[in-house]
């Protein structure tokens, strides 16, 4: 039996060996078409953990196929409803399997088939009904630091996030690795300029050539496209060009070297830190590599993350369905102005209130505290924004993974 | 080094440009690298301000890494921001003109 301390964490086993921090039932729509019938199906058990995503495509594509497999499958989910239109390309019976083979429960409503739309509530609301009713008797297992799975993003940034927010996540991200954890960073398009420095913490040469392509990969597609990885409110709250932004969410990776190189949906084979690769392969096609910071929380989540550190200085107000956003405020102003959004006040650092350190133990302990039942600001306002769209990958070089 | 106000903050000894802990008033004094220097415009909390005098074409050094490059002369402590910054990369997109040219007071 572990001790609390070897296993401070309480997580729901799944068939894989994998545990979750939450025991979420997801409704998931295959078209845009079949939208509205999901959420008017998850609205009654909004305060009980269902969950909507869906992909709003009726074109099918691989990547979109990936990440549902991945989320559905994501160990904080318990089970899926999956909602067809009918007539969408979107291969369903693929993803139904997936979810049945991981040991999920899964149910496929086809709304032509069934009826049309209030014929398709009525029959989702019983089934989630029931599947909920099966998830109260599920017991929690001792779950220890490693066998979580980090993510970091950062949005809404300003001139406060590089020096407050971002290196106390990064902090956080150096204890957790150390305890054996899997951290990922991510958006490639925000490394721009920090390339030569990132690829010297590589463990091998061969993934810091790939790191380094990684970035040129990004700064390609986005010079194509004509605009930065940069937001109107960035330049607002102080920063300047794309390589000041990038040099401040750079520092979200903190210190630890750098194990590995995934891309949307890939789960890393390892603890460690990994970088996320978001940008597309190949030429550019289907526009921004994220819309949104959303799209990237949902990679990071189709990645495994338990849970997501979010850093901003304007003043995000995002959560994610399937994992906790913990909400790291970097800017002391925004703070005061958006306290009940916050889960972390790393302004205090600027103000001389705080170390780095201190802010880095605090999310670490946070982190912790999310998988014994606490909950993030996001969560108890009912954030659980979604969003994913359509991309192309190639299969990761060689390199990318640490040798096995 | 001479000293410089405590309301700035200087990220890498390489930098020529201070990071605003805090919010300061046009007309106030700063202390720049011993001379005191009087504030043209307002700076707001996280924006740049210059720690010496910056040639058109220099690069801007923050954390001790270039962010850009300067687009005409900056003066010690002047603004450095999107008005005499271009990034090396991409270029910025920004309301502040769109803010300004419809007389708009910023959101």
């Amino acid at each position: 039996m572990s001790t609390v301390a070897e296993a401070p964490l309480l997580g729901y086993p799944r068939a894989d060996g994998r545990k979750g921090i939450r025991d979420v039932v997801l409704v998931a729509y295959l078209v845009e078409c079949a939208h509205h019938v999901a959420r008017e199906i998850a609205m009654p058990f909004a305060d009980r953990d269902v969950h909507v995503i869906g992909f709003p495509g009726c074109y099918p594509n691989p990547y979109a196929q990936k990440m549902m497999e991945r989320l559905c499958t994501h160990p904080n989910v318990a089970g899926a409803l999956l909602i067809s239109l009918g007539c969408e390309s979107f291969d369903k019976y693929g993803l139904a399997a997936k979810i049945r083979e991981s040991g999920r429960p899964v149910h496929t409503i086809v709304i032509q088939a069934a009826g049309g739309t209030r014929k398709s509530m009525t029959e989702g609301r019983a089934w989630i009904a029931e599947t909920l009713k099966a998830r109260e008797v599920a017991t929690r297992v001792p779950m220890r630091v490693d066998e979580l799975v980090i993510g970091t993003v950062c949005g809404g940034s300003d001139g406060t996030s590089g020096i407050t927010g971002n290196p106390a996540a990064g902090r956080a991200f150096d204890m957790l690795v150390k305890e054996g954890a899997t951290c990922i960073f991510e958006e490639t398009g925000e490394l721009i300029g920090c390339e030569h420095i990132m690829a010297a913490r590589a463990i091998t040469p061969a993934l810091g050539a790939e790191l380094e392509a990684s970035v040129a990969k990004a700064a390609r597609y986005y010079a194509t496209l004509g605009y930065g990885s940069f937001a109107a409110g960035n330049a607002d709250g102080g920063l300047s060009t794309i390589e000041e932004k990038s040099m401040g969410a750079y520092a979200k990776s903190g210190a630890s070297p750098i194990t590995g190189i995934v891309k949307p949906g890939d789960i890393p084979p390892t603890g460690g830190l990994y970088l996320l690769d978001v940008v597309p392969d190949g030429e550019v096609r289907f526009g921004f590599p994220n819309i949104n910071d959303n799209a990237e929380i949902a990679e990071l989540i189709a990645c495994g993350a338990h849970a997501v550190l979010f850093v901003t200085g304007r003043g995000s107000v995002v959560g994610s369905a399937i994992s906790p956003v913990v909400k790291i405020c970097a800017n002391p102003e925004t703070y005061r102005r958006m306290a009940e959004d916050m889960d972390v006040d790393a302004g205090r650092i600027l103000e001389g209130r705080a170390s780095l350190d201190a802010v880095g133990a605090e999310i670490r302990d946070l982190i912790v505290a999310l998988g014994n039942g606490a909950r993030t600001a996001s969560e108890a306002l009912g954030h659980r924004e979604f969003i994913l769209t359509y991309k192309s990958f190639a299969p990761l070089g060689p390199a990318c993974l640490p040798a096995a | 080094m001479a000293a410089s106000d405590d309301r700035l903050l200087l990220l890498d000894p390489r930098d020529n440009v201070f990071v605003a802990r805090a919010r300061i008033a046009a007309g106030e004094s700063v202390l720049i690298e011993g001379e005191a220097i009087t504030l043209a415009a307002d700076l707001k909390l996280g924006h740049k301000l210059a720690r010496r005098a910056i040639a058109p074409g220099e690069k801007i050094l923050k954390y001790g890494a270039p962010i850009g490059s300067a687009t005409g002369p900056i003066a010690p402590g002047e603004s450095v921001h999107v008005h005499n910054v271009k990034s090396d990369y991409t270029p910025t997109y920004h309301l502040i003109d769109a803010q300004e040219e419809h007389g708009e007071k910023a959101l």
